[in-house]
């Protein structure tokens, strides 16, 4: 059984310069109340791994804003003209990975793969510094496992197994990090009993989950 | 006289063929589906992880939990189905997809597209554009002909390319442009404008038979 924690809780579970991901797409699916937390404990030079960076107002865009950020890795920074800045002035350092290809190097970090080949890239300048493997005659570019420490998810139901599901689009990159780091905590908009969720609705097992949000009070 | 957006968006929307699945990228092409020709059923997917999304709900009745990869609200029509990220690229780079209709800052006489990057200027990202590109099995580049007095259509990009392959067909507000193992070919030309005038606003050799046929442009309203 997990027992759920409080967001201040979880965000001292993290240390400066932890590499963390989180789950969302330009805001929705994200944890907001984890990152609320994170911002109020001052957290510095944190490595994010997320989709894009939202707006400044919004989502993981907030830790930007506020300074709690060193690195990014992501597919999509256009809609935050903070991390464009920051990027330009050499005060956050951004690797833009595409979109399809961050969610397969994160899915090869969580299920044990050495990588994957993706025809995503090849001649363009994704393909920089990377191995070009010929597989019957076609070429694809060996893009290498992503983990983190931390993956940060929001959920709309958890049960205290930690088992979770997710709505609509705010799914996105969340059940594929699950799998991807060392300590998975997860912010349900729900925690309902064991045994409510039926088991083919359960997208996220509990077993990847090691602590709960408490919802809001 | 419509503006150059819809005129682009009214021809694209001829492409849409029935029971096929169709990604449009943010901004120009989401116009596209204002346009659907009567009888032609198209499920559209957003990246972020729907097949079957339709309009905006009205206002006040949004759910936090459904928008499209711009972050704007949309709805979820009855058959829609939701998945996760890596579902929703399987989809994409699978070949699984039918069509794609994806804005464009040039394209090239080998038809190759950028859309992603201006160095030094302005670094969005590529988002899902580069998978879109390797796997959707038509790419289709909706785009203005020029942007600042500069023809968008070049002899060779000057910007990172998106991906190495050949796109399938450039729509703009000018001209139905088909990137073919010769070169550029000019299909079709706006209501209006003669070959010349293309010829001219247009900074790449274009392949043009004597008789060039206006396009069509599909109705308002759709369906």
């Amino acid at each position: 059984m997990r027992e759920a924690i409080s967001p201040e809780a979880a965000a001292a579970l993290i240390p400066d310069g932890a590499s963390v991901m989180f789950g969302g797409f330009m805001g929705v699916g994200t944890p907001e109340r984890l990152i609320e937390a994170l911002i109020a404990r001052g957290v510095r030079d944190l490595t994010l791994i997320c989709n894009d960076t939202a707006s400044p107002s919004c989502g993981v865009g907030k830790l930007i804003e506020t300074g709690c950020v060193a690195r990014v890795k992501a597919s999509h920074i256009g809609a935050n003209p903070t991390t464009q800045k920051k990027m330009i002035a050499g005060e956050i350092e951004v690797e833009l990975i595409p979109q399809g290809t961050l969610a397969e190097r994160i899915r090869a970090g969580g299920c044990g793969l050495g990588g994957v080949l993706t025809p995503t890239g090849v001649g363009t300048v994704v393909e920089d510094g990377k191995q070009v493997i010929e597989v019957d005659g076609k070429r694809f570019l060996l893009e290498k496992p992503l983990r983190a420490d931390f993956a940060l998810l929001r959920a709309h139901e958890a049960d205290y197994h930690g088992n979770l599901t997710y709505r609509l689009t705010a799914a996105n990159f969340n059940p594929v990090m699950a799998f991807a780091a060392d300590c998975v905590i997860a912010e349900p908009d729900e925690i309902v009993p064991v045994g409510v969720i039926p088991p083919d609705a359960v997208r996220t097992p509990g077993v990847l989950v090691r602590h709960l949000v408490r919802r809001p009070q | 006289m419509m503006d150059a957006k819809e005129i682009i968006a009214r021809r694209v929307a001829l492409e849409l063929r029935d029971r096929t699945l169709v990604n449009l990228g943010i901004g120009l092409p989401t116009l596209v589906a204002s346009y659907v020709p009567e009888g032609v059923s198209v499920a559209f997917q957003s990246e972020n992880g729907i097949i079957g999304f339709g309009a905006p709900p009205p206002e006040g009745m949004e759910d936090p939990h459904l928008t499209d990869a711009g972050g704007g609200f949309i709805s979820a029509l009855p058959g829609a189905m939701s998945f996760d990220s890596a579902t929703s690229f399987a989809l994409i780079r699978g070949g699984h997809l039918d069509m794609t209709v994806l804005g464009g800052l040039q394209v090239d006489a080998s038809g190759r597209l950028a859309n992603w990057m201006v160095p030094g200027k302005l670094v969005p990202g590529m988002g899902g554009a580069m998978d879109l590109v390797v796997g959707a099995k038509r790419v289709i580049v909706a785009m203005q002909h020029a942007a600042k007095g500069q023809s968008k259509i070049v002899e060779s990009l000057t910007l990172p390319p998106t991906a190495a392959r050949r796109v399938s067909l450039v729509v703009t507000e000018l001209a139905v442009i088909e990137p073919t193992d010769e070169g550029l070919a000019l299909r079709e030309r706006a209501p209006g404008v003669s070959v010349a005038e293309i010829i001219a606003n247009t900074a790449a050799p274009l392949l043009a038979s004597y008789d060039v046929p206006e396009m069509a442009i599909a109705p308002k309203g759709g369906a």
